[in-house]
């Protein structure tokens, strides 16, 4: 039991660790393939390269002047930003990173949730519905942090950021059913394990889920609220929306928390549409045994997570905004219909085959 | 023993995000607290097992359901409510009435045969769960969704404004 509670700790300290790193990285990331985008530098002055730029950053909004401004309302003000990062960083801990790693007796499995009961890894039988519902709560940080602001900009952006949500919320899960139709469990690591094999067992290959994919990350994005469905912090229409009247760490709060959840997005379609930790081809091993098993499952799925990252940052160098009534028409009357479709057919084609 | 405490602890945030519910005075602040019932029903369902169940009331209510109630709330921006002392018929109807439910419920209570739960007693996998509605409450689950649509058809005729 002690054993368990240490191990769990550990896990808990060493994720909350890598993935803020990350974070901060990607933020790095976004800035520099963006200016190589449109033919500029990027940053280069801190650190060479301009590596060291998220670490300035961090300390700039540290010692940032805190402002709160006088007509809002306090507690949902302050208590906004926090419920955004804290359901951020929940979801991420439901996602599995690999098998289990057996150190001397020990067996611990890659993932926050889970635990080695005697003979195989117990996680969450449902992993999938809880990270949907966390995510489906995230939108209270947005919508509060909005109202709270007392500011028409941030209350028009709140407006905008709820509604949104809502409605990519059906798409994004109703594009999820084929996959979950194919696999026959909720479980995460269920999901994965059924794709194991190689490229041709992945859901997005084998199982032809390539539109439920497009609708899932199209609806990603839009809850994410990322180009080209950033309407909820347009900034050249609504200053920066539902943020405006945040700055220092508050600001920083919401800016951590919708990068935790570009990851989280980037690890549920690897996970559920390209076989999350399995090699693309069956039982590639490079010639070195030992360790290279251990850290090949964490190797292919890191390699599948930083692509779903670049091609958000590929799609924020490409896309323009939607306005607003095409983004409603795109959710309602494109995604639904063609996510609803996908299901009848996967089901159709399941049904033949069994 | 764990069960219990696990119960009291959730039921109690439940209580205390009902009454909050209905002490706050600002809309606001009365729909968070609701959330916050609909979050503590969910893990009540989850410690007897029911983890479908929970998972959509979590889903369902907290995440769609209140975000509309909010939203509105956003939009109407609804101000601070006057609570003022009550009205006569609430008080002579309502205290008892209040008081014969409270008598009544204590009186089965007390005469009922009180089973024990632990935790995960009623687990049942969502895989059973899709079965039953699927194959044998077909018919009734059917008609229930049907009776979804008439409701935001209803919705919908109700909202319309009429072309002048």
């Amino acid at each position: 039991m002690l054993e368990y509670i240490i191990f769990a700790v550990i896990k808990i300290a060493l994720l909350l660790f890598i993935l803020l790193t990350a974070v901060a990285y990607i933020v790095l990331m976004e800035r520099k393939v963006i200016a190589r985008m449109q033919n500029r530098w990027g940053p280069t002055r801190v650190g060479p390269f301009g590596l060291l730029q998220p670490l300035a950053d961090g300390v700039k909004f540290i010692l940032k002047e805190d402002v709160i401004p006088d007509s809002v309302y306090k507690p949902l003000y302050i208590a906004a930003p926090m419920i955004a990062l804290i359901l951020s960083l929940i979801s991420i801990s439901i996602i599995p990173f690999g098998g289990a790693w057996t150190i001397d007796k020990y067996h611990i499995p890659l993932q926050t949730t889970a635990f080695w009961n005697g003979s195989g890894i117990q996680d969450i039988n449902i992993g999938l519905l809880i990270i949907l519902g966390i995510t489906s709560l995230g939108v209270y940080g947005v919508a509060l942090s909005g109202w709270s602001s007392n500011s028409k900009y941030s209350l028009l952006g709140s407006l905008r950021a709820s509604a949104q949500l809502i409605s990519y919320e059906l798409a994004l899960g109703l594009s999820l059913v084929g996959v979950l139709l194919l696999a026959g469990s909720l479980s995460l690591r269920q999901i994965v394990d059924s794709q194991a094999g190689s490229l041709l067992n992945w859901y997005f290959f084998g199982g032809l889920q390539f539109i439920a994919f497009f609708i899932y990350i199209t609806a990603a994005y839009a809850e994410t609220n990322r180009i080209p469905f950033d309407l909820p912090e347009a900034e050249t229409e609504l200053v920066a929306g539902y943020h405006t009247e945040y700055s220092a760490m508050k600001f920083a709060m919401f800016f951590m928390a919708e990068y935790c959840n570009m990851v989280t997005v980037a690890c549920l379609s690897t996970l559920l549409f390209f076989g999350g930790w399995h090699s693309p081809l069956e039982g590639l091993h490079l010639p070195v045994p030992g360790i290279w098993l251990m850290i090949s499952p964490l190797f292919w799925f890191f390699i599948k997570v930083f692509f779903f990252i670049f091609v958000y940052i590929w799609v924020r160098g490409t896309l323009p905004r939607f306005r607003y009534d095409q983004l409603m028409a795109f959710g309602w009357k494109f995604l639904l219909p063609l996510a609803i479709a996908n299901i009848v057919v996967t089901s159709l084609v399941l049904a033949l085959r069994s | 023993m764990l069960h219990t405490i696990l119960f009291l602890i959730f039921g109690g945030i439940c209580m205390a995000g009902a009454l909050n519910f209905l002490l706050q005075r600002h809309p606001v602040n009365s729909a968070l607290s609701l959330i916050v019932v609909m979050g503590a029903l969910a893990l009540l369902f989850l410690l007897l097992g029911a983890e479908f169940v929970a998972a959509v009331q979590v889903i369902v209510y907290a995440g769609a359901v209140m975000v509309l109630f909010v939203f509105v709330i956003m939009l109407l921006n609804a101000g601070e409510e006057e609570h003022t002392m009550g009205n006569r018929v609430a008080l002579f109807l309502g205290v008892p009435g209040l008081i014969v439910f409270f008598g009544l419920m204590c009186w089965t209570l007390g005469r009922s045969q009180l089973g024990q739960v632990q935790i995960g007693g009623y687990y049942v996998p969502t895989q059973e769960l899709g079965i039953a509605l699927f194959r044998e409450f077909l018919l009734p689950f059917e008609i229930t969704s049907v009776l979804v649509l008439i409701a935001i058809m209803g919705a919908v005729v109700l909202a319309r404004k009429e072309r002048q």
